[in-house]
């Protein structure tokens, strides 16, 4: 079986993300740039699955040359081999670009399964799978809390606001998953030094049949027309607990109008 | 005047329209004539509400099709109204059904997109609250049919009654729709609770709750305000409450008219799904925690001695 999972290098979860003045693009120098998060749930349950089925993981990535890091990351925690599509004419694509870029690496590759993360902890726009899955014209099974995989089909427990839907088809298909669907493993030491020798394929728009002109910032079908901080907060009311903290609530809830 | 293509969700039980609807449907008519695309059954209970927040039209999608395969549906539905009637915008909710129309849509019929709006203006420009609320973005689609999601509980639902016909579409879905089939729906109970991301009032429990038997003191305080449960990732994490309910950056985004936070520090993993709410309270035991610094009201202490207070304040005065 041949598994794509998909990742993007994303500024730390812990760290405050800010637009940069000349641009409006995410600064993705100042931070330190990590896995996204909600990806390494997808390179585990990509792992998991070819571990059970039998089968290779390969790790696609769109992002700046330090995106390398990410791929190997997930080379360390044991996937097969990697693709890194970096080119400076990739700088500020929108999500349409960016699901044209993947979709072009992922095609006609034989992948039977393409699994991504639900979303990415900078953009939080959750629309990628959904996109390749358009582009690529494969069923699409998001936001997966669980993935099983039998013979040819690939069935999904789908989380809904009122519970889950069952979904099934038959590969090849786009996948997403949920955060706590797996643990994701932690990179061994052995993982860590193995990944140095993985074969990581660094392409180019140009390589994937594309017009750098399509992609990147003056591409883009939407555009920032400006932002800002938001204004701090007034300081508010801080009491302490002299027996009566929760009767002050009620009282300043009742002023406001929601008792 | 051109019409405004506004995708409604009902309740998967009861049928009835939700709100956030018919918020859609309020900012819709910013934009022009706001016609309401339907899918499934039970329309015809709600036309009249559909008219009275200014929906002149609802077209209505309902057929085995629909119903039987994930998502791709709508978007045919939708695709085909879009090239039908060239409307002035798409506007879906920001729910994973919602983004993932507005994604696949954009990609079909060569339009930008926007998601998790939580203003959209006359112009068309979209306010968007990023990084966890810490920056307000303004921007444009620029190419094609501007498509939005956007966020439950950004404008208050303002009545506009006008007439509002029903007109049936064709439900006839492409092939790539039926690569996925659904096999079955599994509703779990939520304890007649509120949706999290729809819920005016969120009371949340974190680190400071202390296991999972502390949650029912949350929930008794959520119950009485009629609210949802949301927890921190501290608590997800811990196994203290299911992870469904968490508030936070690798969690859900809510935006409630009133957010309690319990016995949370207010990290920023956590602010970010719940910095744009409208008012936030606050109970912690720590008087240096972060959360305060969002506060509109907060009270330093115990909040196994403040929640049940606060639950029976609210219980008397209530009654």
């Amino acid at each position: 079986m041949k598994i794509a999972v998909c990742v993007k290098q994303v500024p730390d979860t812990w760290a405050e993300k800010t637009l940069r003045e000349q641009d409006s693009t995410l600064d993705r120098e100042s931070p330190d740039g990590v896995l996204n998060e909600l990806d390494e749930y997808a390179v585990e349950e990509a792992l998991q699955i070819a571990e059970a089925h039998g089968g290779e993981v390969t790790v696609v990535s769109m992002g700046p040359a330090r995106a390398a890091e990410t791929v190997r990351k997930a080379l360390s925690m044991g996937a097969d081999a990697g693709i890194h599509i970096q080119d400076d004419a990739l700088h500020g694509s929108d999500a349409i670009a960016t699901s044209a870029v993947l979709a072009a690496a992922l095609a006609d590759k034989g992948f039977d399964l393409i699994i991504f993360g639900s979303e990415s902890t900078d953009a939080r726009m959750s629309v990628i799978p959904a996109m390749v899955a358009e582009r690529l014209g494969v069923a699409q099974l998001t936001f997966a809390q669980r993935v099983s995989v039998s013979g040819t089909d690939v069935t999904i427990e789908r989380v809904t606001d009122y519970g889950f839907d069952t979904i099934s088809a038959a590969m090849p298909a786009v996948v997403s998953v949920v955060e706590k669907i797996n643990e994701p493993r932690y990179p061994s030491f052995k993982g860590i030094m193995a990944a140095k020798k993985k074969p990581v394929e660094t392409l180019v728009v140009a390589d994937l049949g594309l017009d750098a002109a399509s992609v990147g910032q003056a591409a883009a079908w939407s555009a920032v027309n400006d932002f800002a901080a938001r204004p701090p907060k007034p300081v508010g009311t801080i009491v302490s607990d002299e027996g009566d903290g929760g009767a002050r609530i009620a009282s300043y809830l009742t002023e406001q109008k929601f008792i | 005047m051109a019409k405004v293509l506004v995708l409604v969700e009902h309740d998967a039980a009861s049928g009835s329209v939700k709100k956030a609807s018919l918020e859609l449907l309020t900012l819709a008519r910013r934009l022009g004539d706001p016609a309401a695309v339907w899918f499934g059954a039970g329309s015809a209970d709600a036309v009249a509400v559909l008219g009275e927040y200014g929906a002149s039209t609802v077209y209505v999608a309902d057929g085995d099709d629909v119903k039987a395969h994930p998502v791709v549906p709508m978007v045919d539905v939708l695709s085909a109204l879009v090239a039908e009637l060239s409307p002035a915008a798409v506007i879906v909710p920001s729910s994973a059904d919602g983004k993932e129309v507005a994604g696949r849509l954009a990609v079909r019929t060569g339009s930008g997109v926007i998601t998790d709006a939580v203003d959209i203006d006359a112009s068309g420009i979209a306010t968007q609250s990023v990084f966890g609320g810490s920056t307000v973005v303004h921007s444009k689609v620029t190419t094609g049919t501007p498509i939005y999601t956007v966020r439950s509980n950004s404008v208050a639902p303002e009545p506009a009654p006008t007439t509002c016909t029903a007109q049936t579409v064709s439900t006839q879905v492409s092939a790539i729709a039926k690569t996925a089939t659904v096999i079955e729906r599994t509703v779990a109970s939520k304890g007649g609770r509120p949706e999290l991301t729809e819920a005016a009032v969120v009371v949340s429990g974190g680190r400071g709750v202390g296991g999972s038997d502390g949650f029912s003191v949350i929930e008794k305080l959520a119950d009485s305000l009629g609210a949802a449960v949301g927890a921190s990732r501290a608590a997800t994490d811990a196994g203290w409450y299911p992870h469904q309910y968490q508030v936070g950056q690798t969690g859900k985004t809510v935006s409630p008219q009133l957010y309690i936070a319990n016995g949370i520090s207010g990290a920023i993993q956590h602010r970010a799904g719940m910095q744009t709410s409208k008012l936030v309270v606050a109970v912690n035991k720590d008087a240096e925690a972060p959360i305060f610094e969002l506060a509109d009201f907060g009270v330093v202490g115990d909040l196994f001695e403040v929640v049940p207070q606060l639950t029976d304040e609210i219980e008397k005065r209530a009654n």
